[in-house]
């Protein structure tokens, strides 16, 4: 008779710290002694081992992401970027442990049309920092940001130029930009409400900036005290302003979902919306779900609408934690075909609106998704953590 | 120009508390008394208010387009008995006037085909939840939560499980549990027994239906209940035989379906075996478990793959750990595969007792917000949920596990 009468937890297992069971599962903990699966890369160790079928479940069930892997995942980015021609994941090939073709093809249509690459932009240091009551030194941003950028991320978003009353934290806008300027394969967009934070950010040498405006009229005057058409036109004099410089414009929506005052928005209002932006001249839209409500439902619905005006290529979704959905709202995202997804460091940037409450995806939490679908991100976890 | 230059967040919007987010954006909120001025959608039923107000053409189309699919499913109308759901999935897109461009369109239609229309929660705070409290949690608190899991709508709770009080002193008092709650209409209120000797005291105290628990991974068996997996399968048999005898259904879970903490990955054909074997025996119903939490979309799918060429969807369930905060994109994967069951625990009870303050359960709170927001049906009141929650963690004497739960909390 078992001793043990109850599945008890794993405080009866060897003990394995957090750290121990990362490693084991994570790329660089691959060792060459077996089958070592690597969870968070999905790549394999090159030896196999006596056990001939679990090689085969590698191979089998991650047929499809062998085809993704053609390209190569490390190295110059930019170089790399460009190459994603077959952009999408490849239908599975084979799978030998399904022969159901009605399984096969419910596989297959969960996986079809998700990109194999997504580009993560990180605003931990914009988005995150900014409603930070303790004042962050220059020199933690500034380290924060290189930390970012050697994890591989391509896209960090450095900071904002506001007046400093109404964003004392990002005071140091100018500071943080001159100390990074000679970063030349990242980019560091960063935030500007008019054509003064315009002027100040390419005084300071900023080469990519970002705009912001809502789905919402309540939100749009309660926040940058205009109404949405008054600051498509406050933008418009801005992305022109920055093209001539050749300057990248990033257009942001809020409340893509829903508005703390107006409740529900429109997907066709949130169309409208980007579709000015994009139409301006910002070369790509982040669409965010500012209060965190969006679900699947709702988010699929959303993007049914933004995506019949603006090519998805250029859209990128922003998903708030704030009721714990903002994974599976990606996920459906990747199957409409995102490849961009805004995340934040150790989920920097609360929600304001609710003491406690979660705000910002993490970046750790994203790339391990994205990792263990085998979607490649050219981003290090493991220093990812350490940043975090 | 405008004095205010940045997107400061929400701290500059009017005051609005939480639980009035939650009025305005609950079912229970929509009003009928024409001072609307909104649209009274209601993002947790999914449902829609009757009364309209100047967006008249707007609100039409989009509650048509966006929910087309929804008002299929709800043409086939609620019944009490959750064995008669005639039409399981939700239909197709018919028309999306946003979408012009078929491509969106093919897209939500595949997103969404196979999708249940409803789906169970398997409720396991009671047990999965509250079994490795250290402080002992009182028989009268246990047998409320219970009461109030059942009250939000909760047709399955997990209620306790017969094991040695030696390993799990939390659970003491089963039979004084069952024995309270047995009498409790409307739910199905299962008790894990190990053996014989667990099931022949669930009997005796009342219960009314079990629970088996086996692994698909050796080492964790062997750690975990001391004997291999074989020797496992052939306890359950044991017991499975007795509980026939008696009327007794039995569910059978399989943990480690996608990783154990010592063997590393697990093959799907092992899941496979064990899900196919407690099948066999006699198990109503299989609850896959991903013991860690390290599953993501792209390991749950060719596990569910395997398991379901020999056990059939519909005897399926899913027990995801949110330990790297992928529960919900796995569950949601998991409803795509066909999958209607669901395991969950209230406020997210049943931490990780492998890391210290690592999430374990996956929050009932939040599946349920997930499942409503497609327009699943689950016959649960969030609300409740969420009192429930309040209630055992107000005791617990810590937050909630559910985001749901603090993102509502004023």
């Amino acid at each position: 008779m078992s001793s043990l009468e109850e599945p008890l937890g794993m405080d009866k297992l060897p003990s394995l710290s957090t750290v121990d069971l990362f490693h084991r599962f994570s790329s660089n903990g691959c060792s060459t002694s077996g089958v070592e699966r690597c969870w968070v890369e999905g790549n394999t160790s090159t030896s196999s081992n006596d056990d001939k079928a679990d090689f085969e479940y590698v191979q089998g069930v991650f047929a499809w992401r062998h085809h993704a892997r053609d390209t190569p995942q490390n190295g110059n980015h930019a170089a790399y970027r460009n190459q994603c021609d077959s952009r999408h994941l490849a239908s599975r090939q084979h799978n030998s442990y399904c022969n159901d073709v009605g399984l096969q093809n419910i596989t297959n249509m969960i996986f079809k049309g998700i990109p194999k690459y997504v580009k993560i932009v990180e605003v931990g240091a914009r988005d995150g920092l900014q409603n930070e009551k303790n004042m962050v030194p220059t020199s933690v941003k500034i380290e924060l940001i290189q930390r970012l950028v050697s994890t591989g991320l391509s896209v960090v978003e450095a900071t904002a130029f506001v007046s400093p009353k109404w964003v004392p934290q990002l005071a140091d806008a100018r500071e943080v930009i001159e100390a990074l300027k000679n970063m030349d394969t990242t980019r560091l967009p960063v935030l500007v409400p008019n054509l003064k934070g315009l002027e100040a950010a390419v005084a300071a040498g900023a080469k990519e900036i970002a705009i912001f405006a809502s789905a919402s009229e309540s939100f749009s005057k309660s926040n940058i005290n205009c109404t949405i058409e008054e600051s498509f036109s406050r933008y418009r004099a801005v992305v022109n302003a920055a093209t001539k410089l050749n300057i990248r414009v990033r257009g942001y929506v809020s409340c893509v979902i829903g508005c703390p005052v107006e409740g529900m928005i429109f997907p066709s209002k949130v169309a409208h919306v980007a579709k000015e932006l994009y139409d301006m001249g910002c070369s790509e839209i982040s669409l965010g779900d500012t209060i965190g409500i969006g679900t699947p439902g709702t988010v699929i619905s959303m993007l049914g609408a933004v995506m019949s005006v603006v090519p998805v290529e250029k859209l990128a979704v922003h998903f708030h934690d704030t009721y714990g959905q903002s994974l599976p709202n990606i996920l459906v995202s990747l199957q409409m075909g995102i490849s961009i997804v805004d995340s934040s460091i150790a989920g920097l940037g609360g929600c304001p609106y609710a003491k406690g409450a979660s705000g910002n995806v993490a970046t750790e939490d994203v790339v391990y998704m994205l990792h263990g679908l085998g979607i490649q991100t050219n981003v290090d976890l493991g220093k990812l953590l350490q940043t975090g | 120009m405008s004095s205010l230059e940045e997107p400061l967040g929400l701290d500059k919007l009017p005051s609005l508390s939480t639980i009035d987010l939650s009025r305005r954006f609950s079912s229970n909120r929509c009003s009928t008394s024409g001072e609307d001025s909104g649209l009274g959608y209601c993002w947790i039923e999914g449902k829609t208010c009757g009364s309209l107000n100047s967006y008249k053409e707007d609100f039409k189309e989009y509650r048509r387009e966006a929910f087309i699919w929804r008002h299929h499913k709800r043409e086939n109308t609620h019944n009490e008995s959750e064995n008669r759901y005639p039409s399981k999935h939700t239909t197709n897109h018919q028309q999306n006037l946003y979408c012009n461009d078929t491509g969106p369109r093919d897209i939500t239609n595949k997103i969404f085909k196979g999708m249940p229309s409803h789906v169970r929660i398997v409720e396991v705070g009671p047990r999965d939840g509250l079994q490795n409290e250290k402080n002992m949690v009182p028989t009268s608190v246990k047998i409320e939560l219970i009461h109030r899991l059942v009250s939000s709508g909760l047709s399955v709770v997990e209620a306790t499980s017969f094991v040695s009080p030696k390993w799990v002193p939390q659970l003491a008092d089963a039979k004084d549990v069952v024995e309270a709650v047995k009498n409790i209409d409307g739910a199905r209120l299962p008790v894990l027994t190990p053996n014989l000797k667990g099931f022949e005291a669930a009997v005796a105290a009342g219960a009314k239906e079990i629970a088996v628990f086996a692994s698909a991974s050796e080492s964790f068996s062997k750690a975990n209940i001391n004997c291999t997996i074989e020797e496992s399968l052939a306890r359950y048999r044991d017991i499975i035989n007795s509980s026939k005898k008696l009327d007794i259904p039995v569910r059978g879970y399989v943990s480690c379906v996608v990783g154990c903490p010592v063997e590393g990955a697990i093959s799907p054909s092992k899941v496979a075996y064990v899900a196919k074997q407690l099948h066999e025996m006699g198990c109503m119903e299989i609850s896959l478990g991903d013991t860690i939490g390290i599953g993501t979309p792209g390991t749950v799918i060719p596990m569910l793959e395997a398991v379901m060429e020999v056990v059939p969807v519909e005897k399926l369930a899913v027990h995801f750990h949110d330990t790297y905060g992928q529960s919900l994109p796995n569950i949601l994967v998991s409803l795509q595969m066909g999958i209607s069951v669901v395991d969950s625990s209230v406020a997210g009870l049943g931490g990780c007792p492998y890391a210290k303050g690592a999430s374990g359960n996956v929050a009932t709170e939040d599946v349920v917000y997930m499942l409503h927001g497609l327009g699943i049906k689950t016959n649960v009141d969030l609300r409740k949920v969420l009192q429930t929650g309040d209630f055992i963690c107000k005791y617990l004497g810590r937050p909630s596990g559910s985001k749901v739960a603090v993102a509502y909390k004023m």
